[in-house]
C-alpha cells in the first residue's frame, strides 16, 4: 500500500504542490479542483481534492490513475493576512492597551479557499478580526510567542511578566494577552505573583471555540477584555471570558481564583472560593473588592523555582510512589481528599518529606471551599507530620505559589508563613453561601 | 420574446429526506419537542475571508444585527449547543446515503469529507452547516425519461424556527442534527408534472430504504427553474409533493411577465432613479384608511416617479412589477407600499391620484410608487425601489424565493454565492472502500415489482394495491407483519386507508410504524374486531397506547356467547319487523346489531348469527 510520502513523491515529480488546481482520473471517474494537504486521518494513497463547489473529497490513487497540473497556485497553501482594518477616526482619543499573543487559536483567519487555519501575528490582525476593538481602544503590540499552551511554563511567564511590566511602565493603560484555554490559570496565577505595583489592567483571554465559525466565543471575549484593559481601575492580573453560555457578556476573574471548569464550554472559566471582580457588557459592572492601579513603576521578579510536584492523592496511593515522585523535589503541593486528607501511607511519606526540609503544602481535590486540617485525625496527622494548610487556594496556584515563594524564602518556616500569607489575592477568608457555588 | 402558450421550463430539484436515525453528530433521538427548559441568547458574524470576499447574502444576514435564542429541548445535547466538539458522525446515516447513492447509479466518494458550510441566519448555532458529498452523477429513470442525479450530500437538518420578537429570532434545538440526505438532480426536467414525477420517484426510493422519517416537514423540496429568457430562480421548502407543478406553473408565469414587461421596458425611454420626495402633507385630510393609519402611525409617505413604467407595475388586474417591489420591501420589514397601477383604489380616488402625480412631477406614461415608513428607513426603501424597478429592464433576476401555502413564491434573498466551506476539523474523513460498497450493494431494498409480485402471491393482495405498499416504502413491513399475523388484507388497508385518514383528521404524523406489529398481533389474538382499527388509530395518534385505546374505545371483543345474548334480544325486541318482512329484517337489524357491537366482533359473524337467529325465530311457533 503506498504511503503518504509515497503520493507525496508522485505529485513532487509532477511539479504538484497543495494549493495548486489538479484534475484527478481514476476508474473512469474524473474530478477537478484545487489539491489539498493530506488531512492527517486519511488513509495512505488518498488525495483530498477541493471541488468547485466546495466540498472537499477524498480521491483514492491508484497506479493506473492520472494526475494533471491544471494551474500552479500564485501563492501556495500560505494565507495572507485578512483585511486591515482602518483606525477609526478620532481613535487618538482612546486609550492605548499592548497586546501580547501567545498562540492559541483565539486569533487566526481561515483561508476559505483551502480551508487552512492561519494565526493572526500582531494587533492589527487581532483588530481585522474584531473591528469593534477599534471603537473602545487603540491595540498594538503582537505576538511573542506561538505554542500550544500545554507547552507554556515558567521561561514564556517570565517573557510576558517582562513585556507587561514594560508595556505598563512605557504609559500603556493595559495588556491583553491572547492565550490557549488550558493553562490560562496557571499562567495568570504565575502573573500574580512576578508582578506588583501595577499600574494597569492585566487581561488574559482565549476562546473555546476556533474564529473561522461566526459562533467564535473570541468576538465577546476580546471586545470585553478590550475595554476592561482600558477602561477599568483594576490593578490585578485577571482572566475575562463569557459569563454564561449566552453571548451577553464577560466575568472578570482574579488570576489566583480562576479555574478552567469545563473542557469544552464557552463558559468553562469560573473564580473558586470568590467572586468574579465584574461583568462585562456594554460597560464594566463591579461585583467584589479588587485592588486599584498603583502609580509609580511595575516591578517584576521571575524568579521561579522549578522542582516542585502536584500530586492529587487517590485511595490506594503507594507510600512509595509519594516517595519515589517526590524525590528530590524543593516542594510538593499534595491535592487531598475532602477538607485536606490522605491515608495514613501518604501521612507517613508527607512526614518523611517535611524532615527532610521539603515543604508539603495541602490543598483541596473538591476545589470549592478551603482545607481545614483540625477536623478529622487524618488532617490532625498531616499537621503534625508538618505539612502546610493551603488554605482556600486552588492546588494549580499553589502550586505556582509555591515555586515562586521557593524562590524568595529560604527555610520551611519562612516558606510556611509566605505560603500562608495573601501576596495576590489567592487567599479568601471569607467565603459566602447561597445557591450555587 | 417568450410565445403565447406554456413557457417551457428547465429545472432541478433537491430533495432533503430526514433520516429515523439517531441524530448526525451526536446520539440524542430525533423526535420533535414541544418542551424546553430554558434558553441561551447567542450571535453569530461573519468574518471576511482571506479572499476578501465575503458571501452577500451572508453579509446582509449579519447587518441586520440580530440575536438568536435558542430554546434548549430534552432531545439536544451540548453538542447542538455549539458547546461541545460533534461526535463520530452516524454511520446509519452515512450507509442509507451510500445506499441511494447505489439505487440511483451515481458514483460514492473514495473518502467523506464533512464540510462546514457557513451559515449565518442563526438557524444552525454554530453559524455552519455541517455537510459531506456522498457521491456525484448517476440518474433516476421516471416515466421512461432518464433524469440525471448531480450529486447526493449528507447533512445535518437545523434549528427550527419558533418566532421572531424584534431583532431577536427564537429558534428550537429539537431538529438541528437530524440527519438529511439531500438529493439534487440536473436541471433536466421540462414540465411540471414531470418535477412531481421525479420528486415522487425519488421520494419512493428514499422510503424504501426503510430509514426515512415519515410525516409533515420530514420531505422538504426545493427547486431551480428558469424559463426561455429567464433566470435561475431557486424555490425553497416545498413541502407537499402535490404543490410542485403548480409552484413551477406559477413561476413560469411570473418570469414570462417579467420578460415581457422588460421588453416593453427596452423598447420605450424609462427611468427609475429620479429621487424621491416627501409628500406627507399631501394626505393630511385623505380619505385613505390605510394612509391615515400608516401617517397616525408616525410613517412618512415618501413618493418616487418611475418614468416609462405606466401599466407595468400591474397590468390587467395582476401585478407585476408592483409584486416584485413590495415583496423585496417585506423583506427588511416596510409592509406599506401602493402604486399608481392600481389607484384609483384603497381610498384614493381619481382627483387625489392626479395631485400625488403633480406633487411628484409624473407625466403621462410614469408610474409613482407611494411607500409608508419611518423617517429613518424611507431613504432605503426608497432605494429598494428604484433599484427593482431598474432590475426590471433585465428581465428576471437571479433569486431565492420561499413557497407559500398557495402555490406561489415570495422573494427571500439573493442567490447565495457559491457556498463557503472549508473543512470540518472535528470530524474524522470516512473511508468509502469496495468492502463496504459490496456489502451495503448486498443489501439493497428488493425493486418494487418484485416486492409487490411477492406481496400478490403470498397474501392475495390486489396488485394495484401492492404496488403501492411497495412504492410507499411500507413492502418490507407489510411482508414481515402479514407472515406473523395473517389478516393480510386488513393491514393492507390499514397501511393504504386508515394511516392517511387518520393523519389526515388530526394533523399529527405517525413518528414511526413499529406500533402496527402491536395491532395486528391483538388483531389476530382476537382482542377487538377489524371494524374497529380506524377507531383505534384515529386514538394512537393522539399519543396514547394500544391498550389504553382498547380500553377506551370499548371494542374489546367479546365472545360468540355475549354477541349472541345481544342478538337475540334485538330480535325479540323487533319481532313485529321480524313477522312483517321475514328474511328481509336482516338487514336493518343488522344496522342495529352492529351498533352494538362494532369492533368487538367481526361484522360477518354478526351477519352469520344474526341470519340464523332470524330464522330461528321464524321456524318456532
Amino acid at each position: 500500500m503506498a504511503s503518504p510520502q509515497d503520493t507525496d513523491r508522485r505529485l513532487e515529480a509532477l511539479g504538484i504542490s497543495p494549493g495548486d488546481e489538479v484534475k484527478v482520473e481514476t476508474e473512469g471517474r474524473t474530478f477537478g479542483g484545487i489539491l489539498l494537504p493530506h488531512h492527517d486521518f486519511s488513509e495512505p494513497g488518498i488525495v483530498t481534492i477541493k471541488l468547485p463547489s466546495g466540498y472537499n473529497i477524498g480521491v483514492k490513487l491508484h497506479a493506473s490513475s492520472r494526475v494533471a497540473l491544471v494551474r500552479k497556485s500564485p501563492h501556495g497553501m500560505k494565507g495572507g493576512q485578512g483585511t486591515r482594518h482602518k483606525a477609526r477616526r478620532g481613535a487618538g482619543s482612546l486609550e492605548k492597551v499592548a497586546f501580547a499573543g501567545t498562540g492559541g487559536t483565539i486569533a487566526s483567519f481561515v483561508d476559505y479557499r483551502t480551508g487552512g487555519v492561519f494565526p493572526a501575528m500582531d494587533a492589527a490582525g487581532i483588530v481585522s478580526l474584531v473591528p469593534e476593538i477599534s471603537d473602545i481602544c487603540r491595540l498594538e503590540g503582537k505576538t511573542l510567542f506561538s505554542v500550544f499552551s500545554e507547552n507554556i511554563g515558567s521561561e514564556e511567564w517570565s517573557v510576558l511578566a517582562g513585556e507587561v511590566a514594560d508595556r505598563l511602565n512605557e504609559g500603556y493603560s493595559g495588556v491583553l494577552i491572547s492565550h490557549g484555554t488550558d493553562t490560562m490559570s496557571y499562567t495568570a496565577a504565575a502573573l500574580s505573583f512576578m508582578l506588583s505595583n501595577l499600574t494597569g489592567t492585566v487581561v488574559l483571554v482565549g476562546a473555546q471555540r476556533s474564529p473561522d465559525r461566526p459562533s467564535f466565543d473570541g468576538y465577546v471575549n476580546l471586545i470585553s477584555a478590550a475595554r476592561v484593559a482600558s477602561q477599568s481601575d483594576i490593578g490585578e492580573v485577571t482572566v475575562v471570558m463569557h459569563a454564561s453560555s449566552s453571548d451577553r457578556g464577560c466575568h472578570v476573574h482574579r488570576g489566583t481564583k480562576v479555574r478552567k471548569m469545563h473542557s469544552s464550554r464557552r463558559d468553562a472559566f469560573r473564580s473558586i472560593n470568590s467572586d468574579p471582580i465584574a461583568f462585562v457588557d456594554d460597560e464594566i459592572h463591579y461585583l467584589s473588592e479588587y485592588r486599584r492601579r498603583s502609580s509609580g513603576k511595575v516591578s517584576v521578579d521571575t524568579r521561579m523555582e522549578d522542582d516542585v510536584a502536584l500530586i492529587q492523592f487517590y485511595p490506594d496511593m503507594k507510600h512509595e510512589d509519594f516517595l519515589a515522585w517526590t524525590r528530590g523535589k524543593k516542594g510538593v503541593v499534595l491535592a487531598g481528599t475532602g477538607l485536606g486528607h490522605a491515608s495514613t501511607g501518604i501521612v507517613d511519606a508527607v512526614r518523611r518529606r517535611v524532615d527532610g526540609g521539603v515543604p508539603v503544602v495541602v490543598t483541596t481535590q473538591c476545589l470549592n471551599g478551603s482545607v481545614d486540617m483540625n477536623v478529622y485525625a487524618t488532617g490532625r496527622d498531616l499537621i503534625r507530620g508538618g505539612a502546610i494548610s493551603g488554605g482556600d487556594m486552588l492546588p494549580e496556584t499553589a502550586y505556582v505559589k509555591l515555586r515562586h515563594v521557593l524562590a524568595h524564602s529560604s527555610g520551611m518556616e519562612e516558606v510556611r508563613r509566605a505560603m500562608q500569607k495573601n501576596l495576590a489575592g489567592e487567599l479568601n477568608d471569607r467565603r459566602r453561601g447561597g445557591d450555587g457555588f | 420574446m417568450v410565445s403565447e402558450g406554456t413557457a417551457l421550463i428547465k429545472a432541478g430539484l433537491e430533495i432533503h429526506q430526514q433520516l429515523e436515525t439517531a441524530k448526525l453528530f451526536c446520539s440524542c433521538p430525533t423526535d420533535l419537542s414541544e418542551d424546553f427548559s430554558g434558553s441561551v441568547i447567542r450571535r453569530l458574524r461573519v468574518s471576511r475571508s482571506e479572499m476578501g470576499e465575503v458571501d452577500e447574502a451572508a453579509r446582509l444576514q449579519t447587518a441586520k444585527n440580530e440575536s438568536f435564542e435558542y430554546q434548549i429541548t430534552p432531545n439536544s445535547c451540548l453538542v447542538e449547543l455549539d458547546e461541545e466538539p460533534p461526535h463520530e458522525p452516524n454511520m446509519d446515516a452515512v450507509r442509507t446515503g451510500l445506499e441511494m447513492a447505489l439505487l440511483l447509479h451515481s458514483s460514492p466518494m473514495d473518502e467523506i469529507h464533512f464540510m462546514r458550510k457557513i451559515v449565518v441566519d442563526g438557524s444552525n448555532t454554530a453559524g455552519f452547516q455541517r455537510t459531506a458529498l456522498i457521491s456525484l452523477g448517476g440518474y433516476v429513470e421516471v416515466e421512461g425519461r432518464r433524469i440525471g442525479i448531480q450529486s447526493i450530500c449528507c447533512e445535518e437538518d437545523a434549528c427550527r424556527k419558533i418566532e421572531r420578537r424584534g431583532d431577536t429570532v427564537v429558534y428550537r434545538l429539537d431538529r438541528l442534527g437530524v440527519p438529511l440526505l439531500e438529493i439534487a438532480t440536473d436541471p433536466d426536467i421540462d414540465s411540471p408534472e414531470l418535477l412531481k414525477a421525479a420528486a415522487r420517484k425519488i421520494g419512493m426510493l428514499l422510503r424504501a430504504t426503510g430509514r426515512v422519517k415519515r410525516g409533515i416537514g420530514t420531505i422538504r423540496e426545493d427547486l431551480n427553474i428558469s424559463i426561455p429568457g429567464g433566470a435561475r430562480v431557486e424555490i425553497k421548502g416545498v413541502q407537499e409533493l402535490d404543490m410542485l407543478p403548480e409552484i413551477a406553473r406559477n413561476e413560469a408565469e411570473r418570469q414570462k411577465r417579467l420578460v415581457e414587461a422588460a421588453a416593453r421596458l427596452s423598447a420605450s425611454p424609462h427611468s427609475a432613479g429620479g429621487g424621491w420626495k416627501d409628500i406627507t402633507p399631501l394626505f393630511s385630510s385623505t380619505h385613505s384608511p390605510v394612509i391615515a393609519k400608516a401617517v397616525r402611525g408616525g410613517s412618512i409617505i415618501g413618493g418616487t416617479v418611475l418614468k416609462g413604467y405606466s401599466g407595468l407595475l400591474a397590468h390587467g388586474g395582476r401585478s407585476v412589477i408592483g409584486t416584485e417591489i413590495a415583496q423585496r420591501l417585506r423583506a427588511v420589514g416596510i409592509h406599506g407600499i401602493l402604486h399608481s397601477d392600481e389607484l384609483p383604489g384603497y381610498g384614493i380616488g381619481e382627483e387625489e391620484k392626479r395631485a400625488i402625480a403633480v406633487a411628484l412631477g409624473a407625466g403621462k406614461g410614469d408610474a409613482f410608487v407611494l411607500c409608508a415608513a419611518p423617517e429613518g428607513r424611507m431613504e432605503m426603501a426608497m432605494q429598494i425601489i428604484s433599484s427593482r424597478a431598474e432590475e426590471a429592464v433585465k428581465g428576471v433576476p437571479e433569486e431565492t424565493r420561499d413557497a407559500r401555502e398557495d402555490g406561489g413564491t415570495a422573494y427571500s434573498r439573493p442567490l447565495p454565492g457559491r457556498a463557503r466551506m472549508y473543512p470540518e476539523t472535528d470530524v474524522v474523513p470516512i473511508r468509502v472502500d469496495s468492502r463496504l460498497l459490496e456489502e451495503i450493494g448486498r443489501n439493497l431494498p428488493e425493486p418494487f415489482e418484485l416486492q409487490a409480485s411477492r406481496i400478490v402471491e403470498g397474501f392475495g393482495i390486489h396488485s394495484q394495491q401492492a404496488v403501492q405498499i411497495a412504492e410507499e416504502g411500507y413492502g418490507q413491513l407489510f411482508l414481515e407483519t402479514a407472515g406473523r399475523h395473517g389478516n393480510a388484507a386488513v393491514l393492507a388497508r390499514l397501511l393504504l386507508n386508515n394511516l392517511p385518514e387518520a393523519e389526515r383528521a388530526s394533523g399529527r404524523s405517525f413518528q414511526g410504524l413499529d406500533f402496527i406489529d402491536g395491532v395486528m398481533e391483538k388483531l389476530a389474538a382476537g382482542a377487538f374486531a377489524k371494524e374497529a382499527v380506524p377507531s383505534l388509530l384515529a386514538c394512537m395518534i393522539e399519543g396514547k397506547g394500544l391498550d389504553e385505546c382498547i380500553a377506551s374505545l370499548g371494542i374489546a371483543g367479546v365472545d360468540r356467547d355475549s354477541a349472541a345474548a345481544v342478538i337475540s334480544r334485538i330480535v325479540s325486541e323487533h319481532m313485529d319487523i321480524v313477522a312483517e318482512r321475514r328474511e328481509g329484517s336482516v338487514s336493518p337489524l343488522m344496522g342495529l346489531a352492529m351498533k352494538e357491537l362494532r369492533g368487538k366482533l367481526d361484522g360477518r359473524e354478526i351477519s352469520q348469527m344474526l341470519t340464523a337467529e332470524v330464522k330461528r325465530r321464524l321456524a318456532s311457533p
